[in-house]
């Protein structure tokens, strides 16, 4: 007798609660398919587009070493945007799809990316802040209930650490440096902290999806717990730099052994998730532009790959016939 | 030419219907480069193992692309890619009959045999 689709429910939580991976081709309920597709071509859109505002200062970079060293982190975003995709896909969503959703704006992507990169210093506030603040969200869902997911994460945290750190040396360095540049490193932090405290997604009474993704083990925090472990490390971390956090409310609680911080201008968050942010417009129209600017490149590969698979049958041909 | 794939494939593989999935996901192979499989062997002597997977024309972009996305840190020093739609898979509905077979043979196992204590190097 098949089982009937509560059985199937209650067994696909049991094995979430015993800590089992789901695979692509396990039954899954839809819901669960779909969270996962949003969610993970979400992660890789905002690895592709993240790659932009960085982009900006690899002609700009102040030495070969900064350069080499942005250029190589670039490089990774792409590569994480590879896994992401390549995980997405296997719950049934081909990539021109997900394309297609980044391009006419269907799909969202990490607010923080549609903020400009104004000065050198951002390169170093991007890579401590962003950075951090993506890894705190990145190392739970090494373990999320999806294996594609889990695996594909398991790769990008590995490479993450030397985003965050190569950022903080670069503010280090200027923290040492001239007034001038004492000065950028700070307004590079202003500008970052609260678009970096918004990236962990609304608060936990108003996020809607956060309750069941919790039960299926998708999210292992709330956007709230996340949002205050990451405070916790800035605010240490900030000492060794010698500079100061943008919210006269940040203090340590000693009650709640975390430290307390200022409201956050959700009002800014949602204009830019709603399109409106600084760069939202310039951000999508580089990204369509360079996937129609490579289409050729894409069309000339296929031609070129038929053309060898024909030559390749035809030679073959002619070897059978010259032995017969 | 139109292919229907039941599912594009990473880290599990298979032919029948997919889980919870109700329709194939169209590709237009005109358009869209197939998707391949990458493994990759870490160190001399280990066997290869499944990386993930990319889109590529051919197989040699295939192994260019899995270089750049799988090794960039040195993770590997040999590289197959094999084309999705060419592994077959065992089906996870039916793992369970599937691998029956192994489950009451315990004695495969060398602690199913009860020596005594004083029998060394066994």
């Amino acid at each position: 007798m098949e089982p009937t689709t509560n059985q199937l429910q209650e067994q696909f939580q049991q094995r979430i609660d015993l800590e089992q991976k789901i695979e692509p081709r396990d039954w899954m309920p839809e819901k669960y398919r779909q969270t996962l597709i949003r969610q993970i071509s979400q992660h890789a859109h905002s690895e592709i587009i993240g790659m932009l505002p960085e982009g900006n200062w690899i002609t700009r970079a102040p030495s070969l070493r900064r350069k080499a060293i942005l250029l190589a982190k670039v490089q990774d975003e792409a590569g994480h945007g590879l896994y992401l995709y390549s995980a997405a896909e296997t719950l049934g969503i081909s990539r021109d799809e997900m394309y297609e959703q980044l391009h006419t704006g269907k799909a969202k992507y990490s607010s923080i990316f549609n903020y400009p990169t104004l000065s050198w210093a951002d390169m170093g506030a991007i890579g401590w802040l962003v950075d951090g603040a993506a890894i705190m969200n990145q190392v739970p869902l090494c373990r999320t209930s999806f294996g594609p997911y889990a695996r594909a994460m398991v790769r990008v945290c590995k490479e993450e650490s030397f985003h965050q750190r190569q950022g903080f040396e670069c503010l280090l360095q200027l923290s040492k440096g001239s007034e001038v540049q004492r000065q950028m490193c700070q307004d590079a932090i202003n500008r970052w902290w609260w678009p970096s405290l918004m990236m962990f997604g609304p608060k936990d009474d108003e996020s809607p999806n956060s309750k069941l993704s919790m039960q299926w083990k998708i999210k292992r925090f709330t956007n709230d717990e996340l949002r205050q472990k990451f405070v916790d490390m800035i605010a240490e971390q900030i000492k060794v730099l010698n500079m100061v956090l943008p919210d006269p409310d940040l203090t340590w609680n000693e009650t709640r052994k975390h430290y307390d911080y200022g409201a956050i201008n959700w009002e800014e968050f949602k204009q830019v998730i709603q399109g409106n942010g600084p760069c939202n417009k310039e951000r999508l129209e580089a990204r369509k532009k360079a996937w129609a600017d490579g289409a050729w490149v894409r069309e000339a590969a296929t031609a070129h790959a038929a053309k060898q698979a024909n030559k390749k049958a035809g030679a073959e041909q002619y070897s059978t016939k010259e032995t017969q | 030419m139109r292919l229907y794939l039941q599912k594009n494939l990473y880290g599990d593989y298979g032919d029948g219907h997919a889980g919870g999935l109700e329709q194939g996901t169209k590709q237009d192979q005109e358009k869209q480069w197939p998707l391949w499989e990458v493994f990759i062997r870490s160190k001399q002597g280990l066997d290869h193992k499944h990386a993930g997977s990319l889109h590529a024309a051919d197989a040699t972009m295939a192994l260019e692309n899995a270089r750049d996305v799988y090794t960039r840190r040195n993770e590997g020093m040999s590289i197959w890619v094999v084309e999705s739609k060419y592994i077959h898979a065992s089906d996870p509905d039916a793992s369970a009959e599937f691998f029956e077979p192994a489950n009451d043979k315990i004695y495969r196992h060398p602690s199913f045999y009860d020596l005594p204590d004083s029998l060394k190097h066994m």
